[in-house]
């Protein structure tokens, strides 16, 4: 171990800035199945998706921003970025992410009811909502079918923006030249792919926990084809990962014994037995099953459940491991560190735990705020129960 | 002159980057010294190192580095019997890893060795200052860059504290600074080398095993060096354009 390797850079923060970037780029992407692909069993989740997307994004810098040793100087990057720099492109990616894609697309899809709403509802919420119009009341059905063009459009340019928000946090880590566990072109495609599966499973997951909360039936049809869309993706990713390990372990170079040991011993139980065990090969076994054996419904969404919720622990692994695995062996291969997390420090458990809670909570002032469900399934039930 | 609404928000941004290039860019003056003149690295003779750890407490002393950090260290190589009768089976065997010891970055010495078998050896190491350098490459807003001399520095006062640089080094030669929060590294003893002296942990060294070099003074012994010796650089494999040269280098380095 080099002596100044010992402690490690990146603390369990920076695990949860690509998870949460993760989030929001598969959430973005099952919205755009519905929009641009046109699949219309999905159709329930498309607002939903929205805003998980949306909420999630809010939190997304601030793993990053409390991790700085001096966040006062985080505009730097906007002001002075460097060329060269792939981080230096974190904030253009963001921004253009959350202002021209986002935000703007749940402005134009939500803007007849905030219109509406700015109307009809009373007080400070009147004057949120009036602002949230941004000066324009014009909800004729020409200006609406403006709206949804211009929408399709955005989202359209979203799918492609959705993929280098992600990308690059993969090519963050996978330009690193002097670190094997990291190096690699398959990085920015791995995490693209386990992005979008964490992003759907999570967007399932949000769908059948709000529906039941609000004491509805779940939409038997749409799960069902988030389910399929799930395994596919998760099929896609699990053989990019698997293709990055055969390619390392039949290559075995300089780094490979290092790795080696360090999968057996200290990794062992995040990355086999969480991740690819428990986090892929049970999800994965669990929604082959859904997809070949006609099951009855309510087995289908308890196994769809365990299934989405295995996989956004499986993906969490494999972000721990990205990210706090590849900090654990020495850059001369001779020698490992461990990692032992702090409790109540800024950059410990408790923020780590608050800063996952933390888009939950935007997400219940965002549904509150512009409700993603149809106006009337409140009290009516959704098509297909 | 009438500006609108829309031109005042293409203005404004445009006149705040401007602002901060002029901010950004004034060095500070040293009338006696012209950076493109030098190219600076620096020679380090293995055989001639006695593993004392001077350097290390010289730099420390010179630099302010806190304790349980580095800018420069000595490690003492092991290398056993069976290793070099087995050369096959090194970096593909862990029983045959060369026991590599650092304590304390080498700073008080080393123990006396209880294995008499096979070759021991002192490899002192330090920023490589390389010319293509990856830690300056990741920086995001450059605040850590390659000087004109070829010496890759920190502006301390600039720099965010992200670690990025502190990953991308193949050499394990950054740090973040424990108080200051910023990237911190070995600087060549810029202060010292623009004013006509050698480094710290050169000017500690005994036995005259390391060396600071300007490969651009025609007048530097290390060019005569070069030509009678094989030197080698740390993982010439990451092609970082490395200045730091060792001579007597074991292949059993990393």
């Amino acid at each position: 171990m080099y002596p100044n390797e010992v402690g490690l850079q990146w603390s369990v923060l920076i695990v949860l800035y690509p998870y949460i970037t993760g989030l929001v780029a598969g959430a973005f992407i099952l919205a755009s199945l519905v929009r641009i692909f046109r699949v219309e069993a999905i159709e329930p989740t498309y607002r939903l998706a929205l805003l998980t997307a949306l909420s999630f994004l809010l939190v997304a810098p601030l793993p990053l921003q409390l991790h700085l040793g001096h966040p006062e100087r985080s505009p730097e990057m906007y002001f002075t970025p460097h060329s060269t720099s792939a981080m230096a492109m974190f904030g253009y990616i963001y921004l253009w992410y959350l202002m021209a894609v986002l935000v703007f697309e749940i402005w134009l899809d939500y803007r007849r009811e905030i219109v509406l709403l700015s109307q009809s509802s009373k007080g400070l919420l009147r004057l949120a909502y009036k602002v949230m119009t941004l000066g324009s009341s014009n909800i004729s059905p020409r200006s609406l079918a403006i709206d949804s063009r211009v929408s399709w459009i955005v989202t359209l340019i979203g799918i492609p923006s959705a993929f280098l928000l992600h990308g690059y946090v993969g090519f963050i880590f996978g330009s690193i030249k002097a670190n094997p566990w990291w190096s690699s072109p398959l990085m920015p495609v791995v995490f693209i792919f386990s992005a979008m599966v964490s992003g759907i499973a999570g967007v399932m997951l949000l769908y059948m926990a709000t529906t039941k909360l609000r004491g509805l039936k779940i939409d038997i049809r749409c799960v069902d084809a988030i389910a399929m869309y799930l395994f596919y993706i998760f099929i896609i990713d699990f053989s990019l990962e698997m293709l990055d390990l055969v390619h390392r372990i039949y290559e075995a170079d300089e780094s490979f014994r290092s790795l080696n040991f360090l999968v057996h011993t200290q990794l062992y139980i995040p990355h086999i037995v969480i991740q690819i065990c428990l986090g892929t090969l049970t999800p994965l076994v669990l929604l082959f099953i859904t997809q070949v054996v006609k099951l009855p419904e309510i087995v289908r969404k308890r196994m769809y459940a365990v299934s989405g919720a295995l996989a956004l622990i499986g993906i969490f692994a494999m972000r721990w491991n990205v990210v706090i695995g590849g900090q654990l062996f020495s850059k001369s291969f001779l020698g490992y560190t461990t990692y032992k997390m702090a409790l109540v420090t800024k950059e410990g458990l408790l923020v780590a735990v608050f800063l996952t809670l933390l888009p939950l909570l935007f997400l219940w002032v965002l549904v509150k705020l512009l409700p993603p469900w149809p106006e009337n399934s409140a009290h009516a039930p959704a098509p297909g129960d | 002159m009438n500006l609108n609404r829309r031109q005042m928000l293409i203005l404004l941004p445009a006149a705040a980057i401007a602002w901060k290039a002029v901010l950004a860019g004034t060095p500070e003056e040293a009338p006696n010294y012209t950076m493109s003149d030098h190219w600076w690295g620096m020679l380090i003779d293995i055989p001639k190192c006695i593993g004392c750890g001077n350097c290390v407490r010289a730099c420390q002393t010179e630099n302010n580095v806190p304790d349980g950090y580095f800018r420069t260290w000595v490690e003492r190589y092991h290398v056993s019997d069976w290793e070099m009768k087995n050369p096959q089976d090194i970096m593909t065997n862990p029983l045959t890893d060369p026991q590599v010891i650092s304590p304390d970055g080498g700073k008080e010495g080393f123990p006396v060795d209880t294995d008499a078998s096979g070759k021991y050896f002192f490899v002192p190491k330090m920023c490589n200052h390389c010319a293509d350098s990856p830690c300056t490459q990741v920086c995001p807003v450059g605040a850590t860059f390659v000087a004109p001399d070829g010496v890759v520095l920190v502006d301390q006062k600039y720099c965010l504290g992200c670690a990025y640089c502190v990953q991308a080094c193949p050499y394990g030669c950054r740090y973040i600074h424990p108080e200051k929060r910023v990237a911190d590294k070995c600087t060549l003893c810029y202060h010292r080398i623009t004013k006509g002296l050698t480094t710290a942990c050169c000017e500690a060294c005994p036995t005259g095993a390391r060396q600071l070099v300007d490969l651009k003074n025609p007048k530097d012994p290390i060019h005569e060096f070069l030509k009678t010796h094989s030197v080698q650089v740390l993982k010439p494999q990451m092609a970082t354009g490395a200045k730091v040269l060792y001579n007597g280098l074991d292949g059993s380095v990393r």
